[in-house]
């Protein structure tokens, strides 16, 4: 039976998990293990691969490029079903994370984006918008 | 060494009297009867879940209901896969000498027993809690994603996806207890609502009300005992976000694994039945195994190569997009159908040729679990 150390149950308090959009802070965090380099996006304080821990939480720059793509026109519930259709895409960042998001309408597989900021209601949406053409060249595809 | 002795599938579709507990009723009768047991035969029981019946004893409800006192009896849970991942499961609980007689059941009534923006929001949380689900997104928008990378990556189009779908709906013409009998056209499936684009209605399943049920027992204790030859699974991850490609997928390590243990080649293999959520899933799916090249599974139907009087006929029930979909039972329908056919006991549907091997695969999740199955004729 290990006795690893565990700082939740070491006598300190515990360190507040940092907050993201979905605490309706405008941020993607990730973690980034320092002993592999694997970024994760679902955060859980160690890393998934190795199982290294502690990782480093990071904060992504929002850039990246689409790489899947659908729009969801029949929607789950009436909170949904009164901004319906609104497309949603998988988003592969820069920093090696991929993420769900909404998107612009007609976003294509390949698109270079970065990620903007949608309220609606109590929520804050992720939401990739086109990277303006002047600057599309030094991204991927 | 294990046997499906016996099989009992309900009709799908709107079952208004019906309730989960009378659904798995019917089906576990019905698979009795099949198998030419009695309830005190039935030592062994697995039982999948039911959104409409959410309960932490499922099994033990439905022994206590039904009449079974069991040695061995619990419920199972990975999603679409589930019935399939039962039926390996009772392979092996049988063949450890936990159980002479296994029965494996499952019902629910999806379609009466909720509203379906309810389903489609019970169903939507198989996404990722924080990360997923607050975005507003469908299971048939997790698929819409993986199609849309799927078609980017080998040219599979619209209109591929639009032929399984007629396929389905042609074979489900011919089974009276199909849901959705009505002939349709490429066409109509191309014009039919969009869902979830590139998914429009017809390339989605239906929800149902159903119920099926099979005997499994170490040995051929029927007339009409198919032999499970090979079981394997693979899980890859769970969310859509979490996979790491939507252009490979964990059905074929499975399905291969499942043919090395059943010691079969493609070649060897007469009948197949493969998990059809979307036509989406089943264009994967019959792609990852081998059964056509990448992109081909459209014009591999339109070819007639799937069809009731094909190389390898495939879904002869009408699959979960035309059959219907109960939930776990949905995928069972497959597993009763295979069983019919290569017993020669279809009726009208039987298909010419006498195929003794058949591979079955299903798959839970958003192509997150897989179970492949490798049966075959013992008589």
């Amino acid at each position: 039976m290990s006795t690893a150390a565990n700082p939740q149950q070491s006598g300190a308090f515990p360190e507040p998990a940092p907050l993201d959009w979905v605490d309706g802070q405008e941020a993607i965090l990730y973690e980034h293990c320092g002993a592999c380099g694997k970024a994760t996006y679902f955060r859980r304080g160690f890393c998934p691969r190795c199982g290294a821990t502690p990782v480093a939480v990071r904060r992504s720059a929002g850039h990246g490029t689409v790489y899947a793509a659908t729009t969801v026109v029949r929607a789950p519930s009436p909170e949904w079903k009164a901004i319906a259709p609104y497309a949603m895409v998988l988003v592969d960042l820069q920093e090696g994370i991929r993420i769900l998001a909404h998107g612009a309408p007609g976003l294509a597989i390949g698109d270079a984006v970065n990620i903007g900021w949608q309220r609606l209601g109590p929520r804050l949406i992720p939401r990739a918008e086109p990277v303006a053409s002047s600057t599309q060249g030094q991204q991927k595809k | 060494m294990s046997y499906v002795t016996g099989v009992g599938l309900t009709a799908f579709g709107r079952h208004e009297s019906k309730n989960t507990l009378s659904l798995m009723t019917d089906a576990a009768t019905a698979a009795l009867a099949d198998a030419g047991l009695v309830r005190e035969q039935v030592d062994g029981l697995i039982c999948g879940y039911s959104t409409t019946m959410p309960h932490i004893m499922l099994s033990t409800l439905f022994a206590e209901h039904f009449g079974l006192q069991p040695r061995y009896a619990h419920a199972a849970q990975v999603g679409g896969a589930t019935g399939f991942a039962m039926i390996m499961l009772a392979h092996l609980v049988v063949d450890s000498g936990a159980a002479d007689n296994l029965l494996v059941v499952a019902g629910e009534n999806r379609l009466s027993g909720q509203s379906r923006d309810m389903t489609m929001q019970t169903l939507a949380q198989a996404g990722h809690a924080r990360y997923e689900v607050p975005l507003g997104p469908t299971v048939p928008a997790y698929y819409g994603l993986v199609a849309s990378r799927y078609m980017h990556e080998y040219g599979l189009t619209e209109t591929d996806m639009a032929q399984l779908a007629v396929l389905m709906r042609q074979h489900a013409s011919g089974h009276p207890g199909a849901q959705l009998r009505d002939a349709i056209r490429v066409e109509d499936v191309l014009q039919s609502a969009p869902i979830a684009p590139p998914l429009k209605l017809m390339d989605c399943c239906p929800i149902s009300d159903g119920g099926a049920a099979f005997i499994i027992s170490r040995e051929p204790v029927s007339a009409h005992a198919l032999r499970i030859r090979g079981c394997s699974q693979m899980h890859t991850h769970q969310h859509v976000t979490g996979a790491e490609d939507l252009a490979h997928f964990g059905a074929k390590a499975s399905m291969a694994r499942a043919m090395a243990q059943a010691g079969v080649a493609l070649s060897d293999i007469g009948y197949a039945a493969f998990y059809d959520s979307f036509t989406i899933t089943l264009a994967i799916l019959l792609e990852e195994v081998g059964l056509c090249e990448r992109g081909q599974a459209g014009a591999a139907a339109a070819s007639g190569y799937f069809s009731s009087d094909g190389a390898m006929p495939l879904n002869t029930h009408g699959g979960l997009l035309s059959y219907g979909h109960c939930g776990v039972a949905g995928a069972m329908a497959h597993l009763a159908e295979t069983h019919v056919q290569l017993t020669r006991r279809a009726g009208s549907r039987q298909i010419p040729g006498t195929p003794s091997v058949a591979m079955l695969h299903g798959d839970g999740g958003t192509m997150s679990s897989h179970v492949s199955l490798i049966m075959e004729r013992v008589q």
